[in-house]
């Protein structure tokens, strides 16, 4: 079983190489985590927060849009891809389960991710703790960013992987990818600030808002870091939410979605007929 | 001999349009099956039935004593789907070593498949600039990982040239001398008449006939066709002695079932001071194939 499920792991990475989303995936990470760095020095000073940790909120909101969406972009071919390629018939006439083929694909994907992520954090670490010593305090709460990221990136590439075999055609995988990420990460928080103020103060507000921002991955991947982190709470302004949610119940979100998420994929693909 | 593949009385129905009625169908170990059909006669269907790929509606098929599609069944099934397709950005080399990983084998005899089937050269080039016939030969180095019990290859010789197609034909005698069971695909008759134990021929989705190409050729009974080129000036003493013959061309042609051959050649021999040459035709596999997949269906 591992050995088949590395087996897919192995040609998923040769071929995510060959098609530079290694490089892609990195670069992005990189290039947007030191300019946020850099962009967070400049105000940091009066805060009395280490620079580092004041990064860190920074990222927390940059990865909540990035990681998604390399996640989607890096699992929206999966499925439709060899379905299209005509590939798909002769893999599922091996001795391979189809669960095992997603989960060498997640494999695959998923460090590649972790990759990119930790070199994007790495050098925003690196350049935060070269120009403030101070900033070496940060390093509990990178790491603990660094994680639920890729959490938070293994539940959109299942997410992906579902798209994928719901559509059946990358075009159409595409579409889904993007309309969800949209949806999910963009206009869902728009959705609820427009609901409480149309709720003003009502039973949404009091009870299903809460419950509605832990049921989205990316909200419970937001509540998480910002709670877990003062500092960062307070630097990013959003503190009051934060601290209203217990620190277990967004982190049982954040390790149940991704599971969710795969469960979703591997009943998704079960259903792909060759 | 075991039977390493049996079907029996399958049935296909695609939104209410009959793929496969009633099929049924055995290839035993070490024997070299060929099915042909027109497009749409319902040979990839069948082939991805035996494969577990899609179910049937009605009927039995027993793979190497599993059901298709089952662990046990895949293990020992190889397939060659029509026009094999692979990732264009990862090499033969990778590929195949992917393959042999996924039967649990080690990723290090991947050269030595690709050399069986003349690909070494291009191990370490993407398959994306691999000609038709490359392509068509990774599909086939693919099949012979892990010592398959059935073969499941669906025209596998499309888009191989004919000296391709002669390597092709003796690594399957190779293979099927080791005790593997053979069931490939076909358009034509022409291409797998010496190199096949028996035949199957399926039009609109029924099983029209089975047997050696004798067996087939005995039971179409199509007729012998004799040209006949007469010398200067006797064409029409011919056609008056000869009156089954119609005038065609430069001479004439003569039908006559296979048991008047002879009754036939003796008639003619009769004339010889008028003939110029006499060409015997017996019935073309071209001819025998069609003889069948019109009789239905078409």
């Amino acid at each position: 079983m591992i050995d088949r499920i590395l087996a897919t792991a192995i040609t998923e990475a040769h071929i995510a190489r060959r098609n530079r989303w290694v490089a892609i995936a990195v670069a992005l990470m990189v290039v947007f985590s030191l300019v946020l760095a850099a962009a967070g020095s400049a105000a940091t000073g009066a805060l009395g927060a280490d620079r580092l940790s004041v990064t860190v909120a920074s990222l927390t909101s940059l990865s909540v849009y990035l990681v998604p969406l390399v996640a989607l972009l890096m699992s929206f071919d999966a499925v439709a891809g060899e379905v299209e390629r005509g590939t798909l018939p002769l893999l599922l006439t091996y001795p391979v389960a189809r669960w095992e083929l997603l989960l060498g694909k997640l494999v695959a994907h998923l460090a590649i991710l972790a990759l990119a992520i930790l070199a994007g954090y790495g050098a925003a670490a690196l350049a935060a703790i070269v120009t403030d010593p101070r900033a070496v305090a940060g390093l509990a709460a990178l790491w603990r960013l660094t994680w639920t990221s890729v959490l938070l990136g293994a539940t959109f590439l299942c997410v992906g992987y579902a798209l994928s075999s719901l559509a059946r055609r990358p075009s159409g995988a595409a579409g889904l990818a993007i309309g969800v990420w949209l949806g999910l990460v963009v206009l869902y928080d728009l959705g609820l600030l427009a609901a409480i103020v149309a709720d003003n103060g009502g039973v949404f507000s009091t009870r299903v808002f809460l419950f509605a921002l832990l049921a989205n991955p990316a909200d419970a991947f937001r509540l998480f870091n910002l709670a877990a982190s003062d500092a960062t709470a307070a630097a990013a302004g959003v503190g009051g939410a934060a601290a209203s949610i217990p620190l277990w119940q967004s982190l049982a979100s954040m390790l149940a979605w991704p599971v969710a998420a795969l469960v979703l994929a591997a009943a998704a693909f079960r259903r792909v007929v060759p | 001999m075991t039977s390493t593949l049996t079907i029996s009385a399958l049935t296909k129905t695609f939104d209410g349009a009959k793929a496969l009625s009633d099929v049924s169908l055995h290839v035993a170990a070490g024997e070299r099956v060929a099915l042909l059909g027109h497009n749409g006669a319902g040979k990839s269907t069948l082939m991805k039935i035996i494969l577990g790929l899609i179910a049937a509606d009605a009927g039995s098929v027993s793979v190497c004593g599993a059901a298709p599609g089952s662990a046990q069944a895949r293990a020992a099934v190889a397939y060659l789907p029509e026009n094999a397709a692979f990732h264009p950005a990862l090499t033969g080399l990778e590929q195949i070593s992917h393959y042999l990983r996924l039967r649990g084998e080690s990723a290090g005899k991947a050269m030595e498949f690709l050399d069986r089937v003349g690909l070494g050269h291009a191990a370490k080039r993407r398959i994306g600039t691999y000609s038709k016939g490359m392509r068509q030969r990774v599909g086939l180095a693919q099949t012979l990982i892990g010592a398959p019990k059935l073969l499941v290859l669906d025209e596998p010789t499309s888009g191989l040239d004919p000296v391709s197609r002669r390597d092709f034909y003796s690594l399957l005698d190779g293979l099927a001398a080791d005790g593997a069971a053979i069931l490939l695909s076909s358009h034509a008759l022409t291409e797998v008449e010496a190199r096949t134990d028996r035949l199957l021929i399926l039009s609109g989705g029924r099983m029209v006939a089975q047997g050696t190409l004798a067996d087939l050729r005995r039971e179409a009974a199509l007729p012998v066709v004799m040209n006949l080129t007469a010398r200067n000036g006797y064409t029409s003493d011919l056609m008056a002695a000869l009156p089954a013959a119609i005038q065609f061309a430069e001479g004439l042609r003569i039908s006559c079932r296979q048991q008047d051959k002879l009754a036939t050649l003796a008639q003619i021999a009769v004339l010889e001071s008028k003939i110029a040459d006499i060409d015997v035709m017996p019935p073309s596999l071209e001819d025998i194939y069609s003889h069948f997949s019109r009789r239905d269906g078409q």
